[in-house]
């Protein structure tokens, strides 16, 4: 077990400044002027915001299959430095995640690595091929505990499969997380938003309404069914207008927004640069917008980072040939910071309501995502909002460097991040468990 | 001058106008009985092609080869993706064997800027994806400026499949540049998204673009090639139907006035976009533009090559062409 930590002058979700003692995993103490406990370990954080660790409910950890790129442990690291005591790691590893074995496998690495929670998304179809459901109910019942099932990476485009799933995965309370995009409004050649801009640059469009007319019929298969859906990256305005309408209406639906899409434009497409291309695609400023307000008002539930680490040789192609996908961990807290925050969009309550408390409760992770109150797991992290940092894709500890913020200031230096009560990440730096090094 | 052509927008009017002359000068001395010209001797041409191409390959190697360059010709046909080599390391790889120009031709949109980020030497593009094909912009505009003079306050009228026609797309900036207008007919299924933003005249409807009642009297009419296989992707119905609504037919070539030529890229698809009555008639300039290509790509060729490395036009003797104006 780790020794005591006090933090020594925090400010809980930007409040006021407190101490706060963690010991055996937990809170143990809050007020001003704790006495240090012998052995324990001191953070003077100097009125550094304390929020509850943050839950990613998208990343792509590579493992099994690209290890090249990204692993566990090396993804688990970005994750401690960017805030995060939990991720999801998504099913289209190779071998796809779609049997008990292979969640198993991940939920394992995840623990041997010790730096956050990795908790295994489940593929919703047999090798995320769309047309029979995976062992849903093995990696739901296994050891790594799933629920939630995801063919990200592919949409679950057949409506009877997607209505199956829905109705399937019910027993074990779990979600499925769709990604949003009608193959044949959108196809795996559709690389930049359809407008302006692609038609001048003459790549093929993604159109809004290839996800915005798949979330429309998900959201009736949702009502029909009586199950719970989550929607990934959500990355236009009328996407929004249809969560809205589907949450007044009292569909159990959920939505996450990248960071990317709350503060990109696909006018950075202009030049090819690869490193902007993403799925969804970057939108336009207005869709950027309507993001930000939907995830204000609460429409889109929560952030989550679609980390999609990948070697420089597979970015080196012609646009339409190269791959989809950006780095988010380590940036996404900076990002929200300068799109939510600095704009008065959300408060740090709201932040951590967004990053944490929300995509725990999506994901069922009891453990993350709570109130910093005594008693709570110390599932925690201490940022300081004002000191900001130079991007730099080579100092970042993922094995990829295809960030998009590369040379850029971002806000929110992490100081500290706790996973029941054990620092990760402490004075700015990872810490990695006794066990693993 | 330029070190680069990438997209037609990288050319002012003056550069433009600059490489029409200087093309004109070429295309004097194509009637000579000896063509060469020793403005690029000891100068290296590589042809990378990523995708087939017939007449483009051939006019850059004969303009190479009549200004004396050393010209190779390097297929690198399918993607990179499929071949297990990266676009950069196939560029680099290429360029490192002291290349001075690559022309390229690739099937990606991009893919040409993005080579041209990588290598040290000068690059031309031969065409990308459905993106833009600067040296067909221009040799359509040498064509027609031999028709009919100075392009300014013309009307040229693009016909066909906008949304994957990089011929459009370069002649769209070229002409506007000119001075010209310009006008894009195509079924809605084919318009470019966003094509409101170009700066152009659109409609769906050729035969009143034609008799001049949408954006006045039209002076060229440029048909582009539609492929057959965007039946499948469900852009048109038919070939017939597609014919009776924007081909050119005899019918509607009667609509254009006296003076108005009408052009096509090639290859063309006869009784689908073109009739071969417009296509072997009087009006038609098809042979003058593909015999404008070589005299246009060696204009193209020395303003990149000479004309950005030496800033006076040392290579290319003014005595030459002098001589061999027209």
């Amino acid at each position: 077990m780790t020794g005591p930590v006090l933090l020594r002058a925090v400010a809980p979700l930007g409040g006021p400044v407190t101490d706060v003692l963690l010991a055996g995993g937990q809170i143990v103490e809050i007020g001003s002027g704790l006495p240090t406990p012998d052995g324990a370990e001191v953070l003077d954080a100097g009125g550094a915001v304390l929020l509850p660790g943050l839950v990613d409910l998208h990343t792509h950890l590579r493992e099994p299959g690209r290890e090249d790129t990204e692993t566990i442990a090396t993804g688990s690291a970005a994750a401690a430095l960017g805030g995060f005591t939990a991720v999801h790691a998504m099913a289209n590893t190779n071998p796809v995640a779609d049997t008990a074995e292979i969640v198993e496998q991940v939920a394992a690495l995840g623990r041997a690595a010790g730096l956050v929670d990795v908790r295994p998304v489940g593929a919703v179809s047999a090798g995320l091929a769309g047309s029979q459901l995976a062992e849903i109910g093995s990696m739901a019942r296994s050891a790594a505990a799933v629920r939630v099932f995801s063919d990200d990476g592919h949409c679950v485009a057949d409506a009877r499969l997607m209505r199956r799933a829905l109705e399937y995965v019910k027993p074990f309370d779990a979600v499925v997380a769709q990604h949003a995009q009608d193959p044949r409004l959108a196809d795996s050649a559709s690389c930049a938003h359809e407008g302006e801009l692609s038609g001048r640059l003459g790549l093929p469009g993604w159109p809004a309404v290839a996800e915005e007319s798949v979330i429309a019929r998900d959201v009736m298969l949702a009502a029909h069914t009586g199950s719970r859906l989550h929607v990934c990256h959500v990355s236009t305005a009328g996407s929004v207008e249809v969560l809205r309408w589907a949450k007044q209406r009292g569909i159990d639906v959920t939505a996450e927004v990248t960071p990317h899409h709350l503060l990109l434009t696909c006018d950075l497409l202009t030049g090819y640069d690869l490193v902007y291309k993403v799925n969804p695609p970057l939108r336009p400023a207005e869709d950027v917008q309507a993001l930000r307000a939907g995830l204000a008002d609460g429409t889109i539930d929560a952030v989550a980072t679609d980390h999609a680490p990948h070697a420089a040789h597979d970015k080196d192609h012609a646009f339409s040939d190269a791959a989809f996908g950006m780095l988010g961990l380590q940036t996404a807290l900076g990002v929200l910071i300068e799109a939510m925050l600095r704009t008065e969009l959300l408060d740090w309550a709201g932040l951590a309501d967004r990053m944490s408390v929300r995509p725990a409760v999506i994901g069922r992770l009891a453990e993350h995502g709570r109130p910093i109150a005594v008693g709570e797991p110390a599932n925690l992290t201490v940022l300081d909002p004002d000191a900001d940092w130079l991007v730099d894709p080579a100092g970042l500890a993922s094995l990829s460097a295809n960030t998009p913020y590369a040379g850029r200031r971002l806000p929110g230096t992490v100081l500290a991040t706790f996973l029941r009560g054990r620092a990760t990440v402490w004075q700015g730096r990872l810490r990695e468990p006794e066990a693993a090094r | 001058m330029i070190s680069n052509l990438l997209s037609a927008a990288d050319l002012t009017g003056a550069d433009a106008r600059q490489i029409l002359d200087s093309a004109e000068q070429m295309d004097a001395i194509q009637a000579r009985q000896v063509k060469k010209l020793p403005a690029l001797r000891g100068r290296t041409v590589v042809n990378l092609f990523f995708e087939d191409s017939t007449r483009t390959r051939s006019s850059f190697e004969i303009a190479g080869k009549w200004l004396s360059a050393d010209v190779i010709n390097v297929s690198a046909k399918g993607s990179s993706v499929s071949k297990g080599e990266s676009l950069r390391d196939t560029a680099l790889t290429v360029a490192a064997l002291g290349v001075d120009a690559l022309v390229v031709r690739h099937a990606s949109s991009g893919a040409v800027q993005r080579i041209a980020g990588w290598v040290d030497c000068h690059v031309i593009n031969a065409g990308d994806g459905t993106h833009e094909h600067p040296t067909q912009a221009l040799l359509d505009a040498f064509t027609l400026r031999r028709r009919l003079g100075d392009l300014t306050g013309r009307h040229v009228v693009i016909v066909g499949d906008l949304t994957h026609s990089r011929v459009a797309r370069s002649n769209v900036l070229l002409l506007t540049t000119l001075g010209a207008r310009v006008s894009l007919v195509a079924p809605p299924t084919l318009m470019p998204a966003g094509v409101a933003g170009w700066g152009c005249g659109t409609s769906w409807d050729l035969d009143a673009t034609l008799a001049g009642k949408l954006a006045g009297p039209v002076d060229a009419v440029m048909m582009l090639r539609v492929q057959r296989e965007r039946m499948s992707g469900g852009y048109f119905p038919t070939e017939r139907e597609y014919a009776v609504g924007y081909g050119l037919s005899p019918r509607r070539l009667d609509l254009l006035p006296e003076h108005a030529p009408v052009l096509h890229p090639g290859p063309m698809n006869r009784g689908l976009e073109i009739s071969s009555t417009a296509a072997d008639g009087p009006r038609s300039v098809v042979l003058d533009q593909v015999r404008a290509g070589v005299a246009v790509r060696m204009a193209v060729l020395y303003h990149v090559l000479a004309g950005s490395d030496q800033p006076s036009t040392a290579g290319l003797p003014a005595v030459e062409l002098a001589g061999a104006s027209l």
